[in-house]
């Protein structure tokens, strides 16, 4: 049995304050993540008034399981590590509003961050590390499926389609992962590859190609999921040729990357091809005082160690930014 | 049979020496104990070994099924949470809170213990206008690391209101209720047998739920 211990000590040394929305912050961090975090500590050491507001603390760190590459630890899970930078940051009088949504930003001398229960909050510079979220089909089905067989995380929901037939969308890490978590215990894979080879890293697909209750469609895509109370079938479609093929399963993972949460800043600042925040390289978007770090931003490689130190030159940027402003 | 690695039973006896009120933890099992319910019990034993706050009663759910009618235990294994004066917190673990769920199992102990923030004042009144009887069913997989949230949410609210009780549900103990509520998802929280919601909702959201349920 294993234990994924994250619940930090909470009371003792914790100085976390609520959000208050009649204060004028210095800064606003959007976000939970490893930058949202990293940004929080350089603020408070700087000494600048800052709130945080998140769904949850962690971000996709609290979904990795093993992290080999964040220097200081040769080996540590992304759960401890998620609890670590938690305890690093409350140990500040830094505001902090946890589980609440941001849905809109408005730009000024003083800056808005509505939410979604109609709350705002207000300071002199932003700093959006809104990170990615799994990216959707957008295909007939998916939405009123959801929950219902269509699934988007394996390791939550894999065990409960032992003895079934499921597909996977998406030959990348995450698709060739998931198949693999659901070869051992589903009747039937079937992976649903856009491309005509998987582009998952060798040693992945060697350890997929081992079991035999799977397939690979190559260069089709998924067009429609039909069900009613749960997912029956699938309509997918060649790309080659323009083929359709109906196939039963009760299950359907959707593995095909990411995509960055912007969808609240998206008329504000520029975007770059992929949706991601354009940034230069002090973290600066297109609006003056309104920065970005981490995997909404459009530095290359997303990675925790980068997305730290993007983190900290975000807030870095802020604070010499309100100590000009003011 | 040690249930615990060293470092995690440091990091859990860290976390409990915060407890200000004693909380009590009924285990509801039987003489013959299935795999599942040796391990819970085990697991029982330990955890409440770390602390002298918390205490352990165990139940044989056949013989005294009195008090498992009284406590709503329906299958085993099941822990029930009391507090320092033995009143029902109403809340409830169906299955050995291991994985990721050992951080809801842990919040809750904190919450019966005392140790809790304010709910905002809007979700509290909405949650004194509850006028009948919930009873909440989070199913999860002790793989998900977003279960824990749904499961202190439900959890919270039975603490706070006394028409309230939530159970956590570990659907790969329970296969025969995972099919029965058609969870292919978790966390999937049963309000009342008919409103369902899929991921976890904030406190908030799921008062407003149980206001149509």
């Amino acid at each position: 049995m294993e234990f994924k211990l994250n619940i930090g000590p909470s009371d003792s040394g914790e100085r976390v304050l609520p959000m208050a929305e009649d204060v004028l912050y210095d800064v606003i961090i959007v976000g939970g993540g490893p930058a949202a975090q990293t940004a929080a500590v350089y603020c408070m050491r700087k000494g600048v008034s800052t709130g945080l507001i998140t769904m949850d603390f962690g971000g996709q760190l609290s979904d990795t399981s093993d992290i080999e590459n964040y220097m200081g630890y040769r080996y540590i899970t992304g759960v401890e590590l998620a609890s670590k930078f938690r305890e690093q940051v409350r140990q500040f009088e830094i505001a902090v509003l946890e589980g609440k949504k941001a849905v809109s930003i408005e730009d000024g001398r003083e800056k808005t961050v509505r939410l979604e229960d109609g709350s705002a909050f207000k300071a002199r510079t932003l700093i959006v590390t809104t990170g990615k979220s799994w990216r959707r089909l957008g295909v007939p089905g998916e939405t009123e499926l959801t929950g219902k067989g269509v699934a988007y995380c394996a390791i939550c929901d894999a065990p409960l389609f032992a003895g079934k037939r499921v597909i996977v969308v998406g030959g990348g890490n995450s698709g060739i992962e998931s198949a693999i978590d659901l070869a051992k215990i589903a009747e039937h894979v079937t992976v649903i590859q856009f491309l005509a080879d998987l582009t998952a890293d060798k040693i992945l697909i060697d350890a997929f190609k081992a079991y035999t209750n799977t397939t690979v469609l190559y260069e089709h895509e998924v067009a429609e999921i039909k069900g009613v109370q749960q997912v029956e079938s699938v309509i997918v479609k060649s790309r080659t040729d323009g083929s359709v093929t109906e196939i039963k399963v009760q299950g359907i993972f959707i593995e095909i990357g990411l995509v960055p949460n912007t969808s609240m800043v998206k008329d504000l600042l520029d975007l770059n091809e992929f949706g991601e925040i354009n940034v230069d390289c002090a973290c600066r978007t297109s609006r003056p005082g309104i920065f970005a770090a981490g995997d909404v931003s459009s530095v290359p490689f997303k990675q925790i160690i980068i997305a730290a130190g993007e983190g900290a030159k975000a807030a870095l940027s802020a604070c010499e930014y309100v100590l000009r402003e003011s | 049979m040690a249930i615990f690695d060293d470092k995690v039973r440091k990091q859990i006896g860290d976390n409990l020496a915060k407890l200000t009120e004693k909380v009590h933890l009924l285990y509801f099992t039987q003489e013959l104990e299935c795999g599942i319910c040796k391990e819970t019990h085990e697991f029982l034993k330990e955890f409440t070994s770390l602390n002298d706050k918390i205490g352990l009663t165990v139940f044989d759910f056949v013989k005294d099924r009195d008090k498992a009618a009284h406590y709503k235990v329906d299958k085993i294994p099941a822990i029930v949470v009391l507090d320092k004066s033995d009143n029902d917190t109403r809340m409830r673990f169906f299955g050995l809170p291991g994985g990721y769920e050992i951080n809801s199992f842990i919040q809750s102990i904190f919450e019966a213990s005392g140790l809790k923030e304010m709910l905002p004042a809007k979700a509290a009144e909405a949650l004194k206008k509850i006028n009948k009887d919930i009873h909440l069913q989070v199913f999860i997989s002790l793989t998900c690391p977003y279960c824990p949230t749904a499961v202190s949410a439900a959890h919270r609210i039975a603490l706070e209101s006394p028409r309230v009780r939530a159970d956590m549900v570990d659907a790969g103990t329970f296969p025969q209720l995972a099919v029965k509520y058609n969870v292919s998802s978790v966390p999937k929280t049963v309000i009342n047998e008919t409103i369902e919601i899929i991921g976890a909702e904030p406190v908030e959201k799921l008062i407003e739920a149980l206001a149509k349920a």
